[in-house]
Formats: C-alpha cells, sequence, structure tokens
C-alpha cells in the first residue's frame, strides 16, 4: 500500500506547528498504525531528517498511552479500538491520512504529536484513590458486593486514561474520564469512607485544569476507546450534587 | 468562595443551572402551549380571551410570571458563560474534525441564539402590546375582557410573521430535542429503566409542542383569510 500522510508537526511547546506531508510506501496491510508510523521514522531518520515524535507504549490496547486524532477522530475510524490496535487494512491504498495531536487547553502540545496529560494524573492525585491504612490487606472476600455493582465498577475501571474523550468533546471536557474514575470506586464498599470528599476534590481539580463542561453530546463516549458508558457523567453529577447540598463538603 | 458559590461556579454546577431552567422553561411551554390550543376552536376567539384573562389577573399566575423571566434569563446568561469557558478549553481546533455527535446537540447555541431573537420579537408581538401598550375590549356575557385574540389575527395576517414563527419552531425543536434528554442526564436521572422513556418523551415532547405552536399562526392567518366562518 501508498499512504500519503499529513502529520501535525511542532518543535517544541512554545513553537507554532503545522501540518506536514509525506509519503509512505510499502505499508503492509498487517502493521498497526503505529507501525507504519515506526517505518515512516526509519526512512526519515536514514534521509537525515528528524522523526515524527508520537506517544505509545504497551501497543496492547491497554496502557493508554497512543493518542493522534485519525482523520478527524481520535484513535482513528474503528469503534473501541486504540491507534495502537488499529491496522492499516482499515485504509485503502493511496488514501491521505490526516494525523493531528489531541487538542485542549489541559493537554498542551509538547512536540508534534505528543501531549503532555498530566493534568489526568493531577485529578487522580486529588481524590481518585481509597485510603489505606498500614498493616495486612483483608480477605478480599469478605466484603460482599453485587454482582451488578462488581460489574459496572469493572466497566468504569476498564478506562486507560488516554484522553480519546476530551479529544473528541467539542468543549474539551473531561467529564467521561473523572466521572469513570468517580463511579469505579463510588460503586465498590471500599470507596464509600471518601466517596463525596473524592467527588469534590476531582471536580474542583478538573476545572483547575481548564477543562471545558459536559454539554452531554456524546461524542467522548462515541469515540471512547473503552467504551465508557455515560451513565458514569450522571453518577458523578448525582454525587458532586450530594456532596455539595448534603455532605459536608 | 463559599460551598454555595463554589459548587455553582464549577462546570458541574453551572450545567446543573441550565438543567434546572430548562426543565422549568419545559414546563412552561406546556402550560403556554394548552392555553394557546384554544385558538384552534371556532369561536372567535371567546374561550381564548376569558383564559387569556385568567392567565393576566390571576395572582399566582402573575408571580410565576417574573419566576419565568428570572429562569429565562438564568437560562441564557449562564449559556453564555458555559460557552465562554468550554471556548477557553480548545483554543486551537483540528485541521480535520469528523464528528460523532448530532449535529444539534453541538449547536445549542446557535439555535438558543435564534430563539433567543424570536423572543424577542414574540415578546414585543404580544407581552409588551397586551402589558404596556393595553389592548382592544371586547364584551362576553356582560363583562369586559382584553382582545388578546383579535391581536393574534391582526399580527398573523402577515405571511412574513407566520414564517418567522415557523422556522423558529424549528429551532425550538431541535434544541428540545437535545436539551430534554441533555437536562435529565445532566442532573444526574440515568437509569436503565426510565432514560428510555425519558428518552423518548423527549422526542414526542421536542416534535409536539413546537409543531401545535407552528400550527397556530398558519390556522389563524388562514382564518383571516375566511376560513372557519
Amino acid at each position: 500500500m501508498e499512504i500519503k500522510l499529513k502529520v501535525w508537526k511542532q518543535k517544541d511547546a512554545v513553537s507554532e506547528g503545522r501540518l506536514i506531508d509525506y509519503n509512505v510506501n510499502h505499508v503492509s496491510p498487517d502493521m498497526s498504525f503505529l507501525e507504519m508510523f515506526d517505518v515512516l521514522n526509519e526512512e526519515l531518520i536514514v534521509k537525515g531528517e528528524e522523526p515524527i515524535a508520537f506517544d505509545h507504549d504497551c501497543r496492547e490496547g491497554i496502557c493508554g498511552m497512543c493518542s493522534m486524532v485519525i482523520n478527524g477522530r481520535p484513535h482513528g475510524p474503528l469503534e473501541g479500538v486504540t491507534t495502537c490496535q488499529l491496522h492499516m487494512r482499515s485504509f485503502k491504498d493511496g488514501d491521505t491520512i490526516v494525523v493531528e495531536p489531541w487538542r485542549a487547553q489541559a493537554f498542551p502540545v509538547l512536540k508534534d504529536l505528543v501531549v503532555n496529560r498530566t493534568a489526568f494524573d493531577r485529578i487522580i492525585a486529588a481524590g481518585g484513590f481509597i485510603s489505606v491504612n498500614t498493616g495486612n490487606a483483608q480477605d478480599a472476600n469478605n466484603l460482599p458486593i453485587k454482582k451488578e455493582d462488581a460489574d459496572d465498577a469493572f466497566m468504569s475501571a476498564s478506562c486507560i486514561g488516554c484522553g480519546a474523550c476530551v479529544a473528541a468533546c467539542k468543549n474539551a471536557s473531561a467529564m467521561l474520564f473523572v466521572s469513570a474514575k468517580v463511579s469505579q470506586l463510588a460503586k465498590l464498599p471500599q470507596g464509600q469512607p471518601e466517596r463525596y470528599t473524592r467527588v469534590a476534590a476531582m471536580v474542583a481539580q478538573m476545572d483547575k485544569e481548564g477543562f471545558g463542561a459536559c454539554t452531554n453530546t456524546g461524542a467522548c463516549s462515541a469515540e471512547c476507546p473503552k467504551e465508557i458508558s455515560l451513565t458514569n457523567i450522571a453518577l458523578m453529577n448525582r454525587d458532586y450534587m450530594q456532596a455539595k447540598f448534603l455532605e459536608n463538603e | 468562595m463559599n460551598w454555595f458559590t463554589q459548587a455553582f461556579s464549577s462546570t458541574i454546577g453551572k450545567k446543573l443551572v441550565m438543567g434546572f431552567t430548562g426543565l422549568f422553561l419545559i414546563l412552561f411551554l406546556i402550560v403556554h402551549c394548552g392555553i394557546n390550543c384554544l385558538v384552534f376552536l371556532c369561536d372567535d376567539g371567546e374561550l381564548f380571551n376569558k383564559a387569556a384573562h385568567f392567565m393576566g389577573t390571576n395572582f399566582f399566575i402573575r408571580a410565576g410570571e417574573i419566576v419565568l423571566f428570572a429562569a429565562l434569563i438564568w437560562h441564557v446568561v449562564q449559556s453564555a458563560i458555559v460557552t465562554r469557558t468550554n471556548a477557553k478549553a480548545r483554543p486551537v481546533g483540528y485541521a480535520y474534525n469528523k464528528n460523532s455527535s448530532p449535529w444539534y446537540s453541538r449547536s445549542m447555541g446557535l439555535l438558543g441564539t435564534l430563539i433567543l431573537m424570536f423572543l424577542i420579537i414574540h415578546l414585543a408581538h404580544f407581552w409588551v402590546q397586551s402589558r404596556f401598550v393595553g389592548l382592544d375590549s371586547i364584551k362576553y356575557q356582560g363583562e369586559h375582557y382584553d382582545d388578546l385574540y383579535v391581536l393574534m389575527m391582526e399580527t398573523f395576517s402577515n405571511l412574513w410573521v407566520v414564517i418567522i414563527y415557523f422556522l423558529a419552531m424549528i429551532s425550538l425543536s431541535y434544541h428540545l430535542l437535545h436539551g430534554f434528554q441533555s437536562a435529565f442526564q445532566t442532573l444526574g436521572i440515568n437509569h436503565k429503566k426510565y432514560t428510555p422513556f425519558i428518552k423518548l418523551l423527549g422526542t414526542i415532547y421536542s416534535i409536539l409542542i413546537p409543531l401545535l405552536f407552528a400550527i397556530m399562526p398558519i390556522v389563524l392567518y388562514l382564518k383571516g383569510l375566511g376560513c372557519c366562518q
């Protein structure tokens, strides 16, 4: 296959960037999208040009490191798939593909397609955890959990924190990510003691980072590689109301 | 910042205001539409004028009118604030954007602006006339009533006004199509059992109410041409 790319190139966080044209020849349909970039970068290095910087790690669809807005869609055209699990067979020979970084005030571009997603880390650090005293962990089976709640918590926990929800949202809102993290713990008994402190702190941090407000367009959930549901956002809003108006937060 | 202002200045708090005021306006539209449906009767507007008289003189309805204006203004001002926050959240846009959400969900600001422009015209047509300018009087069973019906007949004898009202109701329909179910979601009402019903009800409401409103000017225009005699 032969692929034409228009890739966002930006020297560093303060420089202006722009779309640059590249041609990639000898692309195998079995290559992943990232492997196609590896091939291109090898060629660029051999030619003495600067390779394209992009984020990646596990390449198994579970780490949440890869990003890239491919032809206007975070993680590309497939449903429920990360960029690393997108293969070139999803494109046609001769296609032109536009590749851009996540766009959000809270995710500044560091270089080319790499954005700084530490805003998510700070939201987690604000309350997305359970405080555990030292000593032996008790037997997990001591805490009965309803099967349905365990399943829901697991669904929420499948969020890999990649930021595709922010990239897809017209308001660059992080509500799907934050709500998944809030719900995951709100559904389990271990999360109850800090339930309302957590939601208040995480929402405050989310706002401080400069993410937008949710207008329920549903683009986040549609583009989420883990298909996180909008019901998480409703739960977070309920918990936030309880935290602010009924609890002492 | 105390807990109250903190809650309402958060992104969730701002949206809660949009949801609550939106649902209140949705309730108002049912009352407004229900009463206005009386113009469909072929009684030269007698029952409609009597209903309008009740609405204009009842203490609780008049007090509710103040709450209604407050909710409307809050809805509009808050939407401007949310839009500004959201625009700041993405200073650099995409060169190539393929949206995976319905166009009207993304265009609530535009649709809302069109509705607001319509509301100014609509209030000038009827609310300003009946509250401040004064209406013709008509006698039913020996009692005097304001003849709001004849003002409607006059206003909708102009075909352009009928067209503007019709177009505005299309904007309203799309605004509600997103707004109705979105308000419930924002207020945290999302449940496996009830959400499908809320979405269905929202779709029916968003089509039925604006449709009834859109038909009114057309019917009155036709009545003016001599139908319904």
